[in-house]
């Protein structure tokens, strides 16, 4: 696209082998309404808007072991290994859910929760933020995941980017409910309609196969919410597979797993794991970091694969961060 | 005159519509009650895991549970319930689509729950 337009924020972001990288940058000169944002975002939240990146990843599934992928922990630790192997240190990692298998032995249950925090707390970053998934809350309505992770939705401000997490977990269903929608609500009110916001959430907030559960029932009232806002990403886990969508101006991404991949529902009936191969053992899994860069051109780095590049696209203050999803091998 | 005459037709016309279409709703009396057709719900399964429906037929589902809490769940016909342990869920359904549909435990209910599903014939 070309860039006629004045540039307010960007977002890029590149897939590794085994997760994505993305960047929020603020672009150069910022004037006008740009500028008035970014001003209110700075005395909001007493710390200028600068380039920034943060990476996203998702079900681990710590205490899974089986035929999918025997190795148990293995991909998640190699994450772990690659956010610190970035030439760029991450200000932030989003775990977007099943950070635990499920059990019905509680005290197993808290052992994979301790596992878990053992494993990230490995990675050389000042800040690490979750949302549950079914696996890690379905069961006791999260009561053990709030005793290891405190609070199942909430928001916070970094650099002049909104983070909203948003639970669809832990009523056992698939829904966010009428009491977190008033939250979500009351949370974004505060904000300016151009605020750069990004929300993490466990499922897709829209109906991508819900024959699979792959769903929030309520999702659409969540997107009432969101779409008067015109810089909203939402990122999301739970599918095991990479997935790009776009609707009205929102942009929903999901991330691989660090446990195993799921197929393409598009070209499979059956919702079962994609067999384990001994050759690649991380092949299909992921992790998705995201780099925010001053020049905005995307992250590069020794270990990246990019079969996924986000690419940010110029835009107008008022029509708020777009990103379009380049896939190169197209 | 004549527009006059062809707009009072058009009014006779829609009555009578109405009328016919409101008929057998408003005569419930004379309407058989509506088939019954029992699920049961058990980690990790439905039981039957088939059932077939007629396209425009009032059935009754009637959800149980053997063990916890399951969900049924099917987008194309608008069904959302939670399946109690305690006490059956009846639900009334008239298909209007004919088709196969998936219906899903959409409420975690453990290790296998990820596959816990039936499918809906409506012919
Ligand atoms: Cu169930």
């Amino acid at each position: 696209m070309k860039p006629d337009r004045r540039s307010f924020m960007k977002i890029a972001g590149t897939s590794l082998g085994i997760g994505v990288l993305y960047s929020a940058v603020p672009a150069a000169a910022l004037t006008g309404e740009a500028g008035e944002m970014f001003s209110f975002l700075g005395k909001r939240n007493g710390e200028k808007v600068t380039p920034f990146s943060f990476v996203q990843l998702s079900d681990a599934h710590v205490g899974f072991n089986g035929p999918p992928d025997p190795l148990g922990t293995k991909a998640f630790e190699r994450a772990v290994e690659m956010v610190n192997a970035l030439p760029q240190r991450p200000d932030l990692v989003l775990f977007t859910g099943d950070l635990t298998h499920d059990t019905e032995d509680k005290d197993v249950h808290a052992q994979r929760m301790k596992q878990f925090k053992e494993i990230s707390s490995r990675m050389n970053v000042p800040l690490i933020k979750c949302v549950p998934g079914e696996h890690d809350a379905g069961l006791d309505h999260s009561g053990l995941y709030r005793e290891f992770f405190g609070e199942t939705y909430y928001s916070f401000d970094h650099r002049g980017m909104h983070f909203v997490a948003l639970d669809n977990v832990s009523q056992g269903k698939p829904k966010v409910g009428a009491e977190q929608l008033d939250w979500l609500k009351k949370d974004l009110a505060r904000f300016p309609k151009s605020a750069p916001i990004v929300v993490f959430t466990h499922r897709p907030l829209f109906d991508l196969k819900p024959d699979w559960e792959w769903f929030t029932s309520d999702g659409d009232e969540v997107m009432n919410v969101l779409v008067p806002y015109e810089n909203v990403t939402v990122l999301y886990g739970h599918i095991h597979r990479d997935d790009t969508h776009e609707e009205g101006h929102v942009h929903h991404y999901a991330a691989k797993s660090l446990i195993f991949a799921f197929p393409d529902p598009a070209k499979v009936a059956d919702k079962k794991p994609i067999p384990f191969d001994k050759d690649q053992p991380f092949k299909n899994l992921g992790i998705r970091q995201v780099q925010a860069n001053a020049k905005g051109s995307t992250s590069t780095s020794s270990i990246a694969i990019s079969d996924i590049e986000l690419t940010a696209r110029e835009f107008l203050g008022i029509n708020g961060v777009h990103q379009i999803l380049k896939d190169p091998s197209l | 005159m004549k527009s006059f005459y062809t707009r009072f037709l058009l009014i006779a016309f829609v009555t009578a519509v109405s009328f016919f279409s409101a008929g057998p709703m408003s005569t419930p009396v004379n309407a058989k009650s509506p088939r019954v057709v029992e699920i049961t719900a058990k980690r990790f399964g439905f039981s039957p895991d088939t059932v077939t429906l007629k396209k425009d037929e009032t059935v009754v589902l009637r959800l149980k549970s053997e063990d916890v809490t399951h969900g049924f769940f099917l987008r194309a016909l608008k069904l959302d319930e939670d399946i109690s342990p305690d006490s059956p869920t009846d639900i009334t359904v008239t298909p209007t689509t004919a088709g196969t549909f998936t219906t899903i435990c959409d409420h975690f209910c453990g290790a296998n729950h990820g596959n816990m599903k039936m499918t809906i014939v409506v012919e």
